[in-house]
């Protein structure tokens, strides 16, 4: 981490499928353990921008520093960052048991946490959807994150689920760890969010 | 490593209703082949380019299916954001895939030898030609494999990419096979061993090497 | 990327260089050169097999080589060149297949005789027609150009193992001689065909190239128009 404390410095992140550009000249810094919401509507760019960061896709020019390394550093960020994504990177025929040994070894606290412990050696194919999103998140909780990336959090949860969201983001507070959050849900986040970005048609708005 | 590799097998193994789908499809094969040729010496004597054949066709369908789990859920990205190296990965997959390809391999022989009339003594011999060629399958199609399973018109493409590729260890597994079953007095079978390990340890290294290209953005 | 909209002065020149040497050679050969000792006028095929061989190897070699060109620096122009190299040396190599035919028909009765170079040529087709139409079906420009470029040096490296698994699987069977090479006599028409197929093969991949980048460049969204300086 660096010194001067910022989790993520972003310069001029663009970023194009095809004809269409998703991202476009994106620059923000977000101090170390901080909540920071990304909002927009569909289509803004909040997914493009997270997995960048996230080094799951590349960024087609500008530059960025996530937790004190380059996009380019694609092994130490993602060492210390989790991405809880819109796929929710299951194995289907595998237990949600076996689906966490794929990150480490220590899983049935992390089960617990999400609700799962009763499940665990059913097949995830055998989950209902909001069951896998527990899943994921318990994937990410597994991982100990410096920095972890959630995209839509809120997705397939029953209001129940809501606060298992608001417990895990704590969680992930509580432990120093920085959150960035996508959603078009604002209302549910701005409580406990210390940060904003506003994307709009891949822009900062 | 080991845990890429235990991955596999227990995907697999999860799966192994679709080995014994595969296998009735190699079988069925096999079958269809002594049709074409009918009652004739002729069987014993390719015995060794039919079961090759066989086993080439079968490996499209366990080839294409390797990548299925991965790509359901997206569950291949999953991974390499942990981080995993996608040279682990990858031959955590091509070590799997060669082994349901040995198992089918095996599965096959007797089969061959009741259709065929292709009885032999040199089962070890066998063995080997079995194992080295389902590697020099294994290692191009899991690379292909996972390429195509990200593009359209998947089940066409695997096949058309890989086949021309292992035109050298379908030439060597076939003859070092015919050798071992219609006898090698001149001990040419070797050759062909040597063959298939020089082409093994030729793409084993160079797909593991390209394999990152191939699944990362 | 921004593709070059100049008319295309060079490769036209090239390309009408390589017709002249190849009218020029090719007359010589049918014509001027006296029939081959053994085989007579069908002999004469090879005033353009040999070159036409020559030629699809190189424009193999030069793909291999963009490939690994493409795989380095991430500028779809390597691309683009690595599309026209393979599409040009597979028409050559199906022109090496009809040529081998054509010979085979006449010396041996067979329309193939599972030479060597001839079989390794088939099967070099068959995989880089593969690699076509791999880029048929792969929508992304970058991933496309990525994976075409790795399905390349794939083919590539298994060409020396296919044409020594070809030739010793052949000797096993019965002795085809190849298409023997020319005497040392007539190498002017061999060599003015030799380049002119190169001209012209060079012209074509050129050109190619270049509809091949014009092509890429529309799939691609221009930069916005705030940023132009910035983007490439």
């Amino acid at each position: 981490m660096p010194l001067d404390g910022l989790a993520i410095d972003a310069s001029h992140l663009a970023r194009r499928y095809g004809r269409r550009w998703a991202l476009v000249d994106v620059s923000f810094q977000l101090p170390r353990g901080r909540v920071m919401l990304v909002a927009g509507r569909n289509g803004a760019g909040k997914t493009t921008l997270l997995r960048i960061l996230a080094t799951a896709i590349r960024a087609d020019s500008g530059r960025a520093s996530v937790g004190g390394h380059e996009l380019t550093e694609r092994e130490e960020i993602r060492r210390t960052t989790a991405l809880l994504a819109h796929q929710s990177y299951l194995y289907e025929s595998l237990t949600a048991r076996e689906n966490l040994s794929l990150i480490a070894s220590d899983t049935q606290s992390v089960l617990e946490r999400v609700g799962l412990a009763d499940r665990a050696n059913d097949a995830v194919s055998t989950f209902s959807a909001g069951m896998r999103k527990r899943l994921s998140f318990a994937r990410v909780l597994l991982q100990k994150p410096t920095i972890a990336f959630l995209d839509e959090p809120f997705g397939q949860l029953d209001p129940e689920g809501f606060a298992l969201v608001e417990e895990v983001v704590a969680e992930l507070k509580s432990t120093g760890a920085t959150v960035v959050i996508a959603t078009h849900q604002i209302d549910r986040v701005t409580r406990f969010a210390d940060a904003q970005l506003r994307l709009e048609n891949g822009r900062v708005a | 490593m080991i845990t890429a590799l235990r991955k596999e097998l227990l995907l697999q193994w999860r799966t192994r209703a679709q080995a014994i789908a595969v296998f009735v499809f190699g079988a069925t094969a096999l079958l269809l082949f002594s049709f074409a040729i009918g009652p004739s010496a002729a069987l014993r004597q390719y015995a060794g380019g039919f079961l090759w054949l066989g086993l080439l066709l079968s490996s499209t369908l366990t080839l294409s299916e390797s990548f299925h789990a991965e790509m359901e859920n997206q569950a291949l990205e999953g991974l390499l954001l942990l981080p995993v190296s996608p040279r682990v990965l990858y031959y955590g997959k091509a070590l799997a895939n060669a082994m349901q390809l040995i198992v089918l391999g095996i599965a096959l022989v007797p089969v061959m030898i009741v259709l065929y009339d292709a009885g032999t003594t040199r089962i070890p011999t066998i063995l080997l030609i079995i194992i080295l060629g389902s590697a020099g399958i294994s290692a191009p199609g899991t690379l292909y494999s996972a390429m195509t399973s990200q593009a359209r018109a998947k089940q066409t493409l695997l096949p058309l990419l890989l086949f021309p590729l292992i035109v050298p260890v379908l030439l060597a597994s076939v003859k070092a096979t015919s050798l071992a079953i219609l006898g090698d007095p001149m001990d040419q079978g070797r050759a062909w061993v040597l063959l298939l390990v020089t082409f093994d340890g030729i793409y084993w290294s160079l797909c593991g090497l390209l394999f990152d290209r191939v699944v990362e953005d | 990327m921004v593709p070059n909209h100049r008319f295309p002065r060079f490769p036209l020149a090239l390309i009408t260089l390589g017709v002249l040497c190849l009218l020029t050679g090719s007359y010589l050969g049918l014509f001027v050169a006296p029939p081959e000792h053994y085989m007579g006028n069908v002999q004469r095929i090879m005033y353009v097999h040999v070159p036409t061989a020559w030629n699809a190897l190189l424009a193999m070699t030069f793909a291999f080589a963009a490939a690994i060109v493409s795989l380095f620096k991430s500028d779809l122009k390597w691309d683009a060149r690595l599309e026209a190299a393979i599409e040009v040396g597979v028409l050559l190599a199906f022109l090496l297949c009809c040529q081998g035919a054509i010979w085979a028909k006449p010396t041996w009765g067979v329309w193939w005789d599972w030479d060597p170079r001839l079989t390794t040529t088939a099967v070099l087709l068959f995989a880089f027609a593969g690699i076509l139409a791999l880029r048929r079906f792969v929508d992304d420009p970058v991933k496309r150009a990525t994976w075409s470029a790795v399905a390349t040096i794939i083919a590539y490296v298994d060409v020396p193992i296919v044409y020594y698994s070809v030739r010793w699987w052949n000797s096993l069977h019965q002795q085809q001689s190849s298409p023997a090479t020319v005497s040392s006599q007539f190498y002017l028409p061999l060599r003015l065909n030799a380049f002119g197929v190169l001209f012209l093969m060079s012209g074509f991949i050129m050109l190619r190239a270049e509809i091949a980048s014009r092509r890429i460049a529309t799939e691609l969204a221009p930069p916005p128009r705030d940023l132009v300086g910035e983007l490439a």
